[in-house]
C-alpha cells in the first residue's frame, strides 16, 4: 500500500503531500521535512530507494524518489509494493501531469494544486493503484474537465439570459 | 468559493492551520454543483481523517451522489469513501456500493471494487458476504476491474488455504497477458501490463508457497515469463524481480532455480545501481534458501560494501547478517560496527545494532583460530568488546532486551564454570580500564550494565583492589550526567560488593541519605546499615537475586486458575482494551437507517471484528509453539545442499587459504588443486591484481568462510537455535501452590487420568509404534513428572501379548470425537452412539473408561479399520457447571528414530485436538431454552445487551425461514419458540442459567438477527456461531 505521496522543490517547500494514512498536522510537516533532509542530501548517481527514516513507519516502509529539475517526488510505500514498479509509477505519473499541463513547471503545480490532486486520484485511490495506464487516465480528467467546462457554459448561458430579460424589462420600464 | 478552498488546501498542505474552513468544504460538498462539489470533496478528503466528527456530516450527501445518475458523482462518491470514511458509517453506504459493482460503466466498478478492499481492510467482518461478488470482479470483462479485484485477493490469500483453487484462474490470467491478450492500451513501453503482471507474480507465489501440487501448475507460466522478461528497461526489471521472488518462494524445482540464480547474477552485477539494490535484495531474500549463491558474488559484495551509496551499504549488510556463521561472525561484526560508527541515522543504528548484539549472542564463545595469532587478547574477549562496542554506540537508543540478554548470559553462564570465570573476569578487567577513561560522554545504559558486572563480579578478580572499585563508582555518582536510575543501579552494586571500607560507603551513604530522590535515600540508608552490622550482612543472600534475569511469565498462567473460578461464578471474560473501545463506538453508533423500516433490522451496529470467542483463543496460541517448530523442521528439510559447484573450499577463498588458515581436513585432496585453478582463473580477468585487491580477497576469504558444505546447515539465519549450552534455561511452569490447594485434587486425579491412558495405549501398539497419552484437566499443563513408570512397563508387557495381533498395520490415526455431556461414564456403552457417522459402520472394542474425577470423564474405545487402528476418546463432563477451557496435553512417547511417522502422528493429534476443542466449546457452553411466547416477551424487554447483524438465509428448500432456523436448531441446540409470518423467535441458555433470546425476521435475501441476553459477551458469541453454522451448510 502507498502511504504517502509528497511533492517538494529543491528547497524543501512542500508542493503538494497527500497522505493516505492518518497522521497529526504537526506529524505530517515533520515528516516532509525529515524526507526531505533525507532525500536532498543523496547524490544523482545513488539508488532511487531509501529505508524509511523513523516518523514515518519505520523499518517496513520505504521511500522511493525521483527528482526531476526542481522537484522531488517521493513515493512511501510498505512492502507489498514492487520498488521498480512504484518508480515507473512516478514516471508515468509526472508524463500524466506533462500532457494534463502542457509542459508542467512547479508553478503549475502551485496554482492548480486541485487539478494535480483529481489527477492523482485517477491514479491512486485510498493508498492503491487505480489505474497505470496514461491514456485513460487523461480521458478520465478530460471528461471531468469538459463536464465542468459545460456547466460553466450553461452558468454563463443562465447568467447572460437573465441579464437579457433584465434589459428587456429595464427597456420596457423606459419605454 | 471554490477558490477559497483550494487556497485553503495550500496552506494547510505548508503547515498553517486551516481548520476553519473544514465545514464550509463539507458545505461546498453537499451543496454545489459538480465543480464546487468535486473541490469540496477533494478538500474534506485532505483535510479530515477518518475520526473527524465532521465527518458525520458529509455521509448524507455521499449516501445521496452515490444514488446519483450523474457519472461523476458516483466516482466522486466511491473516492470519497475510499479515502476517508468513519468506520461505523460502513453498512449505510455498503449496499449502494455493492450494487455499484454491476454497473455498466467500467470506470464505477473499478473504483467501487477499490472502495469495498477498503472495507474490508477497515471492518473485514462486514464484507465477509461479499467474497462471491470479488469473485465476480475477477472474470470481469474489463481488464482494470480485474486488476484492481487483484488487490483484494492479494491481501486474502494471506491466509491461503481457502484460494488454491484460484490458482489455474490466476496462472490463465498470467498467460493471457503474457501473450498479449490485452489491449494495447495497457501496455507500458511494449510491455503489456507490467504492473498487473508484479501482482499477479506476488499472488503465485504466496499461494504456491510450501505447497508442491499448487506450485506444479505455475512452473510453466513462471518459465515463460522469465523467458519473456529480457528487454532492457526498468520496468522488466521489475518483473523479473518478483519472478525470481516468486521462483524461490514456491516449492523448488531445480531448472527455474539456476534460470532464477542467473537473473540474480544479472542484477547484482549490473552497474545500474537500482538494479544492483534489487540483486542484493533478492541475494538477501534467497540466501535463506540457498547459501551458495551468495558465494558466487562474493567480490561484487565486498564492493558494495565500500559503495557510497548509504542503502546499498546497508543492504549489503543485511546480507552478510544473513549469511553469518560461526567461522565469519567476527568480521561482520566488525563491518556492521564500522558502518555504525560512521552513520547518523538513528533509525538506522537502532536497527543495525539490535543485529549486532544478536549475532554477539549468538556466538559468545567464539574463538577463530587467526585471533589468536592476531591480536593477543585473551580468550573469548571479543565478545566482551563486541558488546563494549554495541553499548557505547547503539547507547540508550538500545532495546531494553539487550542489556538483560548480555546479562543473562553472564550470569547464567555455560556448563563449564571455568570459562564463564574467564568471561566475567575479562569483563569486569575491561569494565575497570573505560571507567578509569573518561566516563562523562557513556550513554546510561552501558553504565548501568558496566555497575552491574561489577557488583557482581568484582570479586572475582583478585588483584584489583576493592577500593579501586569502590572509588570508581563512587566517582560516577558524583557526575552530574548521571541520571538517578543509574544512580541507583551503581549503589545496588555498591551493596554488593564485600567486606570492609567501612569509611567509604558511610561517607557515601551519608551523603546520600539526604537525596531528593526517594528511592535513592532508601538504597543509601540499607547500604550504611549493612555496613555498619557485620552480622547482617553474613545473612545477606549469597546469590544475590539479579534483576535481570527474573523470568517473567508473560502469559501470567499462574492467575488461570483464579480467572477460571471467576467466570465460573459468572464473570465477564476479560476483554482487551481495543475490544472494550469497540464496543463502546458500537453502544454509541448513530441508527442510520431511516425510521420507517422495520424495527429489529438496524445494521447500526454491526463492526463484528474479533468476534471470536475468547476461549478460543486461549486454545490457539498453546498450538502455536509446537507447530512452529514442526514447520522449522519442514522448512529445514528443502534446503538444497547438493549440485552446486564447489569453487570455494570448506575455509573460504581457497588461495587465501594456504596463507593464513591451517590445513584443514578436506574432503578429497584432488579437488583442491581444480578449484584452485579455477578460482586464480576468476580473478585474473581484473585489470590489476593490486594490494587494494589482495586486501578485499582477503576480506573475501574471512567473510565467507565456512559457507561450505559442511556448514550451509548452520545457514538458516534467525530461525537457527543458540547454541545449546547457551540455551536460555526453561521457564519453569506454574507450580502448583499458586493455583490453590483446591486444583490439588484434580490434578492429582489427572495424574493418575495420564497414567492410565499410558497403559492403555501402550498395550493398543506393539513396540515400534509411537504412543499418545492424554490427560484432561480444567487448567493449564503441569510439567510432566513421569511417576509411575515402572508401572507402565508392566501393563505394557502384558498387554502386549494379546493386543499387537490386532493391528498388523503401523499407521496410527487420531480421529476427532464428539463432545458429550451428562453422560454418566456407567452408561459408556452409549458412548458409541456419538461416534462420527463415518465411523459408525466399524467394528469397535468396547468403551472403556480410562479416569474420571469429579468434573470430567475420559474413555476411548477402538475402531478397526482395514488399514487402520482408530482411537476414539470420549470427554463427557459430568457436573452442570460450565467448562471454560479444556487444555488437551499429549505426550508422545516415541521409542526408535521413526521421525516421519512421529510428524505425521503430531499432526494428526494437533488436528485432533484443535477439533475438540472446537467441539466442546459449542457444546458444552448452552442447551436450548425452552419457553413460551408470552414469557420470551417478557424475557424480551427485561434483557439489556443486544447485538443485531444480518445472516445468509437458505434458500433451498420451501420455507426459508423455517429450514434456516431448523438448521441453526440442529446445528446449535437452540429451541425454535415460535414462528409467525416472516418472523421468528429462537431461546436458548447458558448452563450457568443466562438465557440468550434471538429474534429472527427475514429482510429479502437476508435474515435480520436480533440478539439480547443479560450476558455482555453472550450474543456475540452465539452470532459467531450461528454464522459459522451457516456458512457450513
Amino acid at each position: 500500500m502507498i502511504k504517502a505521496i509528497l511533492i517538494f522543490n529543491n528547497h524543501g517547500k512542500p508542493r503538494m503531500s497527500k497522505f493516505y494514512e492518518h497522521y497529526t498536522e504537526d506529524t505530517e510537516q515533520q515528516i516532509i521535512r525529515e524526507t526531505f533532509h533525507l532525500v536532498s542530501k543523496r547524490d544523482e548517481n545513488v539508488c532511487n530507494f531509501l529505508e524509511g527514516g523513523l516518523l514515518i513507519g519505520g523499518s517496513e516502509n520505504k521511500l522511493i524518489y525521483r527528482h526531476y529539475a526542481t522537484l522531488y517526488f517521493v513515493f512511501c510505500v510498505d512492502s507489498s509494493e514492487s520498488e521498480l514498479g512504484i518508480l515507473d509509477l512516478i514516471q508515468v505519473f509526472v508524463e500524466t501531469l506533462d500532457k494534463c499541463f502542457e509542459n508542467v513547471c512547479e508553478l503549475d503545480l502551485i496554482f492548480h494544486l486541485d487539478k494535480v490532486h483529481n489527477i492523482l486520484a485517477e491514479m491512486v485511490m485510498g493508498g492503491m493503484v487505480l489505474e497505470t495506464n496514461m491514456s485513460e487516465i487523461i480521458t478520465q480528467v478530460e471528461a471531468q474537465g469538459k463536464m465542468e467546462k459545460s456547466e460553466t457554459l450553461t452558468l454563463l448561458f443562465i447568467w447572460q439570459s437573465m441579464r437579457q430579460s433584465q434589459a428587456s424589462r429595464f427597456s420596457s420600464k423606459i419605454s | 468559493m471554490r477558490e477559497i478552498m483550494v487556497r485553503a488546501m495550500y496552506c494547510e498542505m505548508l503547515g498553517y492551520d486551516a481548520s476553519f474552513t473544514y465545514i464550509h468544504a463539507i458545505k461546498l460538498a453537499q451543496q454545489g454543483g459538480v465543480l464546487e462539489k468535486r473541490v469540496g470533496y477533494l478538500a474534506v478528503s485532505l483535510f479530515l481523517n477518518e475520526g473527524h466528527e465532521l465527518l458525520l456530516l458529509l455521509v448524507n450527501t455521499v449516501l445521496k451522489d452515490l444514488q446519483s445518475t450523474n457519472l461523476i458523482e458516483v466516482c466522486m462518491a466511491l473516492t470519497v469513501v475510499a479515502q476517508v470514511f468513519p468506520k461505523d458509517m460502513i453498512p449505510a453506504v455498503l449496499p449502494l456500493v455493492e450494487d455499484k459493482l454491476s454497473h455498466p460503466k467500467e470506470i464505477i466498478r473499478r473504483k467501487a471494487v477499490l472502495a469495498l478492499y477498503k472495507f474490508y481492510l477497515i471492518a473485514p467482518n462486514q464484507v465477509q458476504h461479499i467474497h462471491a461478488k470479488f469473485c465476480k470482479a475477477l472474470s470481469d470483462k474489463d481488464p482494470g476491474v480485474m486488476a484492481s479485484s487483484l488487490h483484494i485477493y492479494l491481501q486474502l490469500i494471506r491466509s491461503p488455504d481457502s484460494y488454491k483453487d484460484l490458482t489455474g484462474s490466476f496462472v490463465t490470467i498470467l498467460k493471457q497477458v503474457l501473450g498479449g491478450k490485452l489491449p494495447v492500451d495497457f501496455n507500458y513501453h511494449s510491455v503489456p501490463a507490467p504492473w498487473l503482471q508484479i501482482q499477479l507474480l506476488r499472488i503465485l507465489s504466496l499461494l504456491g508457497k510450501e505447497d508442491q501440487s499448487t506450485s506444479e501448475l505455475m512452473y510453466e507460466v513462471l518459465d515463460e515469463s522469465l523467458r519473456r522478461a529480457e528487454m532492457n528497461h526498468n520496468i522488466t526489471y521489475a518483473i523479473l524481480y518478483e519472478c525470481v521472488k516468486a521462483v524461490y518462494t514456491i516449492h523448488p524445482k531445480a531448472e527455474l532455480l539456476e534460470k532464477a540464480a542467473r537473473c540474480i547474477g544479472n542484477f547484482v552485477l549490473s552497474p545500474k545501481i537500482n538494479l544492483k539494490y534489487l540483486g542484493l535484495k533478492a541475494l538477501t531474500y534467497v540466501v535463506q534458501h540457498d547459501a551458495k549463491l551468495a558465494l558466487q558474488h562474493q567480490m561484487t559484495i565486498i564492493e558494495c560494501l565500500d559503495h557510497s551509496d548509504f542503502t546499498i551499504k546497508r543492504e549489503t549488510l543485511e546480507l552478510l547478517f544473513r549469511i553469518t556463521n560461526a567461522q565469519n561472525v567476527t568480521v561482520i561484526v566488525e563491518k556492521m560496527l564500522d558502518f555504525l560508527r560512521s552513520c547518523n541515522d538513528e533509525h538506522t543504528i537502532i536497527h543495525l545494532i539490535g543485529k549486532v548484539a544478536e549475532l554477539a549472542e549468538k556466538y559468545p564463545f567464539n574463538k577463530p583460530e587467526f585471533m589468536n595469532t592476531l591480536l593477543p587478547m585473551k580468550y573469548n574477549s571479543w565478545f566482551i568488546q563486541t558488546m563494549n562496542d554495541v553499548f557505547s554506540i547503539g547507547g540508550d537508543l538500545l532495546q531494553q532486551d539487550d542489556p538483560n540478554n548480555f546479562l543473562r548470559l553472564l550470569a547464567e553462564g555455560s556448563e563449564s564454570k571455568e570459562e564463564d570465570d574467564q568471561l566475567r573476569l575479562y569483563a569486569v578487567e575491561s569494565y575497570l580500564t573505560v571507567l578509569k577513561g573518561h566516563t562523562s560522554h557513556l550513554p546510561q545504559c552501558f553504565l548501568q550494565v558496566m555497575s552491574w558486572v561489577l557488583g557482581e563480579y568484582a570479586h572475582l578478580q583478585e588483584s584489583v583492589d576493592r577500593r579501586e572499585v569502590i572509588r570508581l563508582l563512587t566517582q560516577l555518582l558524583d557526575q552530574r550526567s548521571v541520571s538517578s536510575e543509574t544512580r541507583v543501579w551503581i549503589l545496588s552494586a555498591l551493596t554488593k560488593i564485600p567486606e570492609g571500607q567501612t569509611d567509604l560507603i558511610l561517607d557515601l551513604a551519608e551523603s546520600l541519605s539526604s537525596s531528593q530522590d526517594t528511592v535513592l535515600r532508601q538504597q543509601a540508608q540499607e547500604l550504611r546499615h549493612l555496613s555498619q552490622d557485620s552480622q547482617l550482612r553474613e545473612f545477606k543472600p549469597v546469590a544475590v537475586v539479579c534483576v535481570f534475569s527474573s523470568q517473567v511469565d508473560s502469559s501470567l498462567s499462574f492467575l488461570d486458575g483464579f480467572v477460571s473460578e471467576a467466570l465460573a461464578a459468572g464473570a465477564a471474560p476479560y476483554k482487551p482494551p481495543h475490544q472494550r473501545q469497540e464496543e463502546l463506538c458500537e453502544d454509541r453508533a448513530l441508527n442510520l437507517e431511516p425510521y420507517s423500516f422495520s424495527l429489529p433490522v438496524s445494521l447500526s451496529s454491526c463492526s463484528i471484528t474479533d468476534r471470536q470467542s475468547p476461549t478460543l483463543l486461549s486454545v490457539s496460541s498453546g498450538l502455536s509453539g509446537n507447530s512452529a517448530e514442526l514447520s522449522q523442521k519442514a522448512g529445514s528439510s528443502t534446503l538444497i545442499l547438493e549440485g552446486v559447484k564447489r569453487v570455494w573450499g570448506k575455509d573460504g577463498y581457497l588461495p587465501q587459504k594456504e596463507a593464513t588458515a591451517p590445513p584443514v581436513d578436506e574432503p578429497s585432496a584432488a579437488v583442491q588443486p581444480a578449484s584452485q585453478q579455477e578460482a586464480a582463473e576468476r580473478i585474473e580477468p581484473r585489470p590489476e591484481p593490486s594490494t587494494q585487491n589482495q586486501d578485499k580477497q582477503q576480506l573475501a576469504s574471512s567473510l565467507f568462510v565456512g559457507l561450505g558444505v559442511g556448514s550451509s546447515v548452520s545457514l538458516l539465519g534467525k530461525s537457527e537455535a543458540p547454541p545449546p549450552r547457551f540455551r536460555k534455561k526453561p521457564r519453569p511452569h506454574e507450580s502448583s501452590s499458586s493455583s490453590g490447594t483446591s486444583k490439588r485434587s484434580s490434578d492429582s486425579s489427572s495424574r493418575s487420568s495420564r497414567n492410565t491412558t499410558d497403559s492403555f495405549l501402550y498395550g493398543s501398539f506393539p513396540e515400534e509404534e509411537p504412543a499418545t497419552s492424554i490427560s484432561t484437566f480444567d487448567h493449564t499443563p503441569k510439567s510432566t513428572t513421569a511417576n509411575g513408570l515402572s508401572q507402565n512397563k508392566d501393563t505394557k508387557e502384558d498387554r502386549h501379548a494379546n493386543t499387537s495381533q490386532i493391528l498388523g498395520g503401523d499407521m496410527v490415526i487420531v480421529r476427532p470425537s464428539t463432545i458429550q455431556d451428562k453422560h454418566p461414564p456407567s452408561v459408556s456403552s452409549d458412548l458409541t452412539a456419538l461416534l462420527p457417522a463415518d465411523l459408525k459402520d466399524l467394528p469397535h472394542s468396547d468403551v472403556i473408561s480410562l479416569t474420571s474425577d469429579p468434573s470430567l470423564s475420559l474413555s476411548s474405545c477402538r475402531l478397526f479399520r482395514d488399514e487402520a487402528l482408530l482411537l476414539v476418546i470420549f470427554i463427557s463432563n459430568c457436573t452442570e457447571t460450565v467448562i471454560k477451557d479444556v487444555a488437551v496435553q499429549l505426550t508422545l512417547k516415541h521409542k526408535h528414530q521413526q521421525m516421519t511417522l512421529k510428524n505425521f502422528f503430531l499432526l494428526q493429534v494437533f488436528e485432533f485436538m484443535r477439533l475438540i476443542l472446537m467441539n466442546s466449546i459449542l457444546s458444552v457452553t448452552h442447551r436450548p431454552l425452552v419457553v413460551t411466547t408470552e414469557e420470551y416477551g417478557k424475557l424480551w424487554l427485561s434483557l439489556s445487551h443486544d447485538v443485531k447483524q444480518n445472516l445468509k438465509l437458505l434458500t433451498d428448500a420451501g420455507d426459508p425461514l423455517r429450514t434456516t432456523l431448523n438448521a441453526l436448531k440442529d446445528a446449535l441446540q437452540l429451541h425454535v419458540v415460535d414462528i409467525i409470518g416472516s418472523e421468528g423467535i429462537v431461546a436458548c441458555r447458558l448452563l450457568s442459567g443466562a438465557p440468550c433470546l434471538l429474534h429472527c425476521r427475514v429482510n429479502g435475501a437476508a435474515l435480520a438477527m436480533w440478539l439480547r441476553s443479560p450476558h455482555p459477551a453472550l450474543p456475540d458469541f452465539i452470532l459467531y456461531h450461528c454464522q459459522r453454522a451457516l456458512a457450513h451448510h
